[in-house]
Formats: structure tokens, C-alpha cells, sequence
């Protein structure tokens, strides 16, 4: 019975069939075969950028304002909160039971101690957030990242985390249990809070997307190291050691 | 024969002290707790910087002044410009480094207005390959905690940091990427490169 519920989701998995690079396919560990279209899609999220949020113009440093903060840390908790049994789902699917149970534990404390999750109470006793996905299920399952996209709106992505990004529409309990409107009060607190978090690191966003000499190439190579750090796994050239490179093995000390 | 032993332990104290020297030297010889002192004490002036509240200015000088002291800003700004550091002249490579400090400064210190009422916690200290890597932990307002590593080595012959990673973003591959694409723009000309480096950040 469990085998078949799951079911879907595997066949979604072998759906994905994502692109592996061939040998010297990925010099840099970066496999990116469209990247001629990419960067258009790159520059149409930029212009987005621009028009919807001023990106790129100079702006004033965000005057701090207690209640407009407040009122954002909150939104960012209702967010996370609604999205915690879908990392519960995505836990047991990965295998990993503890992270699960925290979850749990965190969703039952703030939804109810927290006034629905408007405050992560959890956080406060020492239960931090654990966020997952089943882009990182697919990983645990041993699905290649695949080729690296840049999709409309969202931004960098992989095709593995692509696929996961469809499944997870579906993987959220509450989208089941709960009716309209109410099941859409996640995703509206999840848009408002990136939103809120594009303001409040306006600069950071605008050094990377506007600022920079290629936007689209340290996109790229900051999306990648991230998220291969979240994973567990080494970032193109993780463990760098500039003093092997530049100066060879031995001791320059001395 | 007490004589003898007490010349034999000599000779032997001699030999060892003989034989250390001749061995290699060893790749680490920054311990773990030197690694942490320094990360200690950079984290510590970093910390003040985020809590003085100062104009931003003010903040970017700071950190030119915390990077210059704690980084080794050579072997970066060496790393950062690539293949294209063994072509350059000792002239244009010292310009360029001094060029480089001042971006990594404004661009780094313009991102210290975000930390405000945050703070950094050392963590723990591993080494990986040649190197420690000392952990610690950012604590900014509404976001969930984040790591940062610093990278330390003695190689340059003093102790300092020459890498840090935000969550895996490794501060090496990422100015590497940056300033290649500026040179790109210059069509590798590195004079013309330096000069929007002063420009950038």
C-alpha cells in the first residue's frame, strides 16, 4: 500500500532523466549545455527585477522599522511554518527519521504555541528550522544534478531541483486537508516573504544581479555552491588551496 | 660510567635535535588553537564594526583595515586573477592587488549594513588538505543561523585567513568568476581592468 502511494513519485523520478556531462563536458564542475538560453532567461528575470522591485537603482539603505519587521519576521514564520509538513513528507521519503521528527515537533509547537506559526517559538527553545525539498529527496535517491537552468521568475536552478519543484506542489499535506482559500495561505506568505527579503537584502541582490561584470555567471556559480553545500556535497572545486596552485607544494614560508 | 651515560644521553639528545632538523617541514605548523585565535579576534573586530552603527563609509574603511590585517590579500588577488597573474608584470600585479583590496573592501563592508544587530560565533576548527578551517556561525535578525568558514594558513609565513565560505559560497571561486569576466570585458587587458576595479565593488 505505501509502496503504491509512493509510486507517482518514482515514476516522476525516472521522468526527470537528467542530463549527466560527458567527459571534459563540465570543466569548472558546472555542467551547463543551454547556456545560450539561460542567459536569456537571465536577462528576462533581471528586467523583471528592475521593473517589480528597483533593482539596479541606487536605493537608500532599508531604514529599520520594528513594526514593518515584526510584521515580515511573521509572515516568514507562517511561511515556513505552513511548508514544515512538507519537509516532513520529503524526511521520511530521504530516510531520515530524526529530521522528521523535529520537523514534527516544530510544526506541532508553532502552530499552536506560536499562534499558526506567525512565531517559531520551536526556534527559540533550540529546534532551529530544517528546511528540505524533494529536489534533495531526489539527491538522497542518487538522481544526478543534471544541467544547470535558469527558470522565468524562480531563478537558478538544476534539472533535478526543477523536477523537485514540480513534485513539491504536491508533496505538502496541508495542500490535501486544507480548502480554498485557506490551502493558498502558504504560498501567498511564501511570495510576500521573498518579496519582504528582497527589500531587506536589496543591496546584496543587486551587487550579484545588476552590480556584477557577468550577473549570469556568478548566478551560476553561487547557486550551484550553495546548493551543493546544502546537499552535502563538495562545491565545484570545494576544498580550494590557492597556495598549491600559485606557488606548488612547497613550503613558501620558508 | 657515569660519565659515559650522562655523555651517551647528550649524544643522543645532540642526535635527535640533529634529525629534527633534517626532517622535512612539516606542512602544518599553524596548530588548531593559533587557526581559532586569529578567526577569534577577526570575528571579534567584525562583530564591533556590525555594533558601532557607523555610516557606511566609515564601516568600508574598517573593513579595509580588518581584511588588509587578517587576510593574506596577495595570494587572493593572485588566486582571483587566474591564469592571467603569471603574464602580468610585478608593476601591474602590485596595482592590481592594491586595486583588489579596495573592491573586496566596499563590496564586503556595503553587506555589513544587513548584519547590523547580528552577530558571529566561533564554533569549532578542522583542518582539510593543508589548511584549518575554523566554523562559526552567523546570527542575523529573522534569518535562520548560517555557517561561515574561514580559511587560515601560515604559508605566507604569518597567520591569516586567504578563503571564507557563506553556506558553500566560496569567496576564491566567486572573485575568480568576477574579475575573469571583467578581464573579458577588457579583452584581457589588465591595465584597463585594474582601473574599473578602482571603479567597482
Amino acid at each position: 500500500m505505501n509502496n503504491l502511494r509512493i509510486l507517482p513519485f518514482f515514476a516522476l523520478g525516472f521522468l526527470v532523466a537528467c542530463s549527466v556531462p560527458g567527459p571534459g563536458g563540465a570543466p569548472d564542475g558546472m555542467h551547463d549545455p543551454h547556456e545560450a538560453s539561460n542567459r536569456q532567461v537571465h536577462e528576462f528575470n533581471q528586467n523583471i527585477d528592475k521593473r517589480f522591485f528597483g533593482g539596479g537603482k541606487e536605493r537608500a539603505p532599508a531604514k529599520p522599522n520594528a513594526f514593518r519587521d515584526g510584521v515580515q519576521d511573521n509572515v516568514t514564520n507562517f511561511a515556513g511554518n505552513f511548508a514544515t509538513p512538507g519537509y516532513v513528507v520529503n524526511q521520511v521519503m530521504q530516510g531520515d527519521l530524526a529530521g522528521a521528527t523535529r520537523n514534527t515537533f516544530r510544526f506541532a509547537v508553532n502552530s499552536t504555541l506560536g499562534f499558526a506559526g506567525l512565531m517559531d517559538i520551536a526556534s527559540d527553545i533550540g529546534v532551529g528550522e530544517d528546511e528540505t525539498d524533494f529536489g534533495e529527496t531526489l539527491h538522497v535517491w542518487g538522481a544526478p544534478e543534471g544541467a544547470y537552468q535558469v527558470l522565468p521568475i524562480i531563478g537558478p536552478s538544476t534539472e533535478r531541483d526543477t523536477a523537485g519543484r514540480v513534485v513539491d506542489l504536491f508533496t505538502n499535506p496541508l495542500g490535501y486537508v486544507l480548502d480554498k482559500p485557506e490551502k493558498y495561505s502558504g504560498t501567498v506568505a511564501k511570495l510576500v516573504s521573498r518579496a519582504g527579503k528582497r527589500r531587506q537584502y536589496g543591496a546584496t541582490v543587486d551587487s550579484v544581479l545588476h552590480d556584477s561584470a557577468d550577473s549570469y555567471a556568478q548566478t551560476r556559480i553561487i547557486y550551484l555552491q550553495n546548493r551543493r553545500f546544502e546537499l552535502g556535497q563538495d562545491a565545484p572545486g570545494g576544498g580550494v588551496d590557492p597556495y598549491e596552485e600559485l606557488y606548488g607544494s612547497d613550503d613558501v614560508s620558508q | 660510567m657515569f660519565h659515559n651515560e650522562r655523555m651517551n644521553r647528550r649524544n643522543l639528545i645532540g642526535g635527535l635535535a640533529a634529525g629534527v632538523m633534517l626532517l622535512p617541514v612539516p606542512a602544518l605548523s599553524l596548530t588548531d588553537a593559533g587557526a581559532r585565535r586569529l578567526v577569534d579576534s577577526l570575528v571579534g573586530e567584525i562583530n564591533r564594526v556590525i555594533g558601532s552603527g557607523q555610516s557606511e563609509s566609515a564601516m568600508i574603511r574598517a573593513f579595509e583595515r580588518i581584511f588588509d590585517r587578517y587576510a593574506d590579500v596577495p595570494t587572493i588577488a593572485r588566486y582571483a586573477l587566474g591564469v592571467d597573474a603569471r603574464s602580468a608584470s610585478a608593476a601591474q600585479m602590485r596595482s592590481f592587488t592594491d586595486a583588489f583590496k579596495g573592491y573586496i573592501a566596499r563590496k564586503y563592508g556595503k553587506r555589513f549594513r544587513e548584519f547590523v544587530g547580528g552577530r558571529i560565533e566561533v564554533e569549532s576548527v578542522f583542518v582539510e588538505k593543508t589548511y584549518h578551517v575554523v566554523r562559526s556561525t552567523a546570527f542575523l535578525r529573522g534569518e535562520a543561523p548560517f555557517i561561515i568558514d574561514f580559511m587560515v594558513s601560515d604559508r605566507s609565513g604569518r597567520d591569516l585567513f586567504f578563503n571564507m565560505k557563506v553556506e558553500g559560497v566560496n569567496m576564491l571561486l566567486t572573485e575568480r568568476t568576477e574579475i575573469g569576466a571583467m578581464l573579458d570585458r577588457r579583452r584581457g587587458d589588465i591595465d584597463a581592468m585594474t582601473a574599473d576595479l578602482r571603479r567597482a565593488g
